[in-house]
């Protein structure tokens, strides 16, 4: 169904809704798009945020998914520094923080997720930060420099890449991870020793292991993390990166299926009303390749459910079934991610850890579930497609790095 | 400042005004023209932003580094003429730039 005069309401101007406004224009939609979002800025990419903006080498221009006027040019009513407080989806109305309300024939949610804090003592000193808006970028901008002690509380990626951005800038940096690992939820254990190892070599310190159950002030500054064990780390900020919980409230309140996040479909429509779509980090989406649903946070997500609601709302085919990827920068390492490690039962490393250039593959059976690749771009380009493929894979020629990807997967 | 023809696989042509300094990615995304996905936003990470650059401005546009070279190997319909868009930058050297896009960025 295609209705080119449909008025159009997406709730959340980030990655995903940025996108999305910006397709269904591309897509030719002519009818009214209202774009609100809660931050002060037009949408912007957040992958630079903890790396090249953190060190300097992008500047808020190159951030912005398009310039501000893209918006007015293109009718879209983008509207910054505003949130949805409630949705009524009987009269298929979305209620405003700033008291007007907006009346839609679709409405697309892409409130994404926001940083989850630790509630422990301590929580509210200044110099406690996070890092998920270009606002808190700023803030850590601030407080990171030459001979500035910077505590990352949580070994995931966002923590490792601030660690790596905070190195080059000069500070000292401490990284606490209450699990035994660096990426213990998200990687396997030869790659978790691979980046404590370069970071280690960088100058990154880790305390493993570790509980941390206050955060000492001083002034109502932050000056120290206190951890279970009795010891505390002196610092000068603190950047907490413990995960994310998705912003479905408002969802929620309206009575949509939420998992965790807005159940939707191969459409990113919600599975509870057909007016309604939610795309990127909100939503909990079916993929098919692994025949099960969740919630995924990266950009290749965002974008790829963005084209998936537009095209569902204009009336075009639904994009191809996709294979889920991310990527990271630490240092001088390109790590690139493709794939999920659902009901993995043997792991293949290809290439050399020592010289900064392998790639862990993770199978089920002899289908390959996902590869995570260090300066590998053929593993990571070839994994995407085995992936995609479920095709049986030769694992002896996995195994040989000699063997050329392309024969690996002929 | 340099004008860029970017034209689609369908023949479809848009000239804009690209700011030097930004990437011939940037100058596609930022005017939404089709055919130029740019996942990444430039970290050379996903080879979604592959042009064919017109053979007289290849040599203009630079050398591919070796993880170019690599991501493109990886790329459908890649020819001779082929780049990452990011890896591009605009200046007025390229001024007058004509590229186009394949059918699809996977």
């Amino acid at each position: 169904m295609s209705d080119g005069a449909a008025k159009i309401v997406i709730v959340g101007a980030g990655h995903a809704g940025g996108t999305a406004a910006a397709l269904l224009r591309q897509y030719g939609h002519t009818g009214p798009i209202a774009m609100v979002g809660d931050e002060p800025i037009p949408p912007y990419q957040r992958p630079p945020l903890s790396k090249a903006w953190l060190k300097g080498e992008a500047d808020a221009d190159s951030l912005a998914l398009k310039p501000l006027e893209f918006y007015a040019e293109n009718d879209i009513d983008f509207r910054p520094g505003v949130s949805a407080v409630s949705l009524n989806r009987g009269d298929k109305t979305v209620a405003l923080s700033d008291g007007a309300t907006l009346s839609y024939d679709f409405l697309i949610l892409a409130t994404g997720a926001r940083a989850i804090a630790l509630p422990i003592e301590g929580k509210d000193l200044d110099g406690i930060l996070f890092l998920r808006t270009a606002a808190h970028a700023e803030a850590l901008k601030a407080a990171v420099g030459p001979g500035k002690k910077l505590a990352v509380v949580g070994g995931g990626y966002i923590g490792l890449e601030v660690a790596a951005s905070g190195r080059a800038l000069g500070a000292d940096v401490v990284v606490l991870e209450r699990e035994e690992r660096i990426l213990a939820r998200v990687a396997c254990k030869a790659l978790s020793d691979f980046f404590t190892g370069y970071h280690q070599k960088n100058g990154v310190a880790f305390e493993l292991g570790c509980s941390v159950t206050a955060f000492e002030g001083k002034d109502g500054h932050v000056a120290g993390v206190k951890l279970a064990d009795g010891r505390t780390i002196a610092c000068d900020a603190v950047v907490v990166g413990v995960g994310a919980a998705p912003n479905d409230e408002i969802a929620k309140d309206a009575g949509l299926e939420c998992a965790r996040g807005v159940v939707v479909d191969l459409d990113a429509r919600s599975v509870t009303d057909p007016s309604i779509f939610a795309i990127g980090d909100v939503a909990h989406r079916p993929m098919p390749i692994y025949d099960r649903m969740f919630r995924m946070e990266s950009v290749p997500n965002a974008l790829e459910q963005a084209k998936q609601a537009a095209s569902a709302i204009t009336g075009r085919p639904r994009p191809p079934g996709e294979c889920p990827w991310q990527w990271s920068d630490q240092y001088d390492l390109k790590l690139q991610i493709a794939g999920y490690a659902f009901d993995v039962d043997e792991i293949i490393v290809r290439g050399d850890p020592s010289a900064a250039k392998f790639a862990v593959f993770h199978l089920k059976g002899d289908q390959v579930q996902s590869v995570e690749a260090i300066n590998s771009p053929p593993e990571f380009m070839m994994g995407k497609t085995l992936i995609l493929n479920r095709k049986p894979v030769n694992k002896a020629k996995l195994a040989d790095p000699t063997v050329s990807m392309k024969d690996v997967a002929a | 400042m340099a004008k860029v023809t970017y034209v689609e696989h369908d023949g479809t042509e848009h000239v804009v005004d690209v700011k030097s300094g930004l990437s011939v990615m940037e100058g596609a995304v930022k005017n939404n023209i089709p055919g130029i996905d740019a996942d990444c936003g430039g970290a050379c990470a996903c080879a979604t932003c592959h042009v064919y650059v017109d053979d007289a401005w290849l040599p203009k546009t630079g050398t591919k580094s070796a993880m170019e070279e690599s991501m493109l190997d990886f790329a459908e319909g890649v020819t001779e003429n082929s780049r990452l868009s990011c890896q591009i930058k605009v200046s007025d050297d390229l001024d007058g730039l004509r590229v186009t896009m394949p059918e699809s960025q996977h």
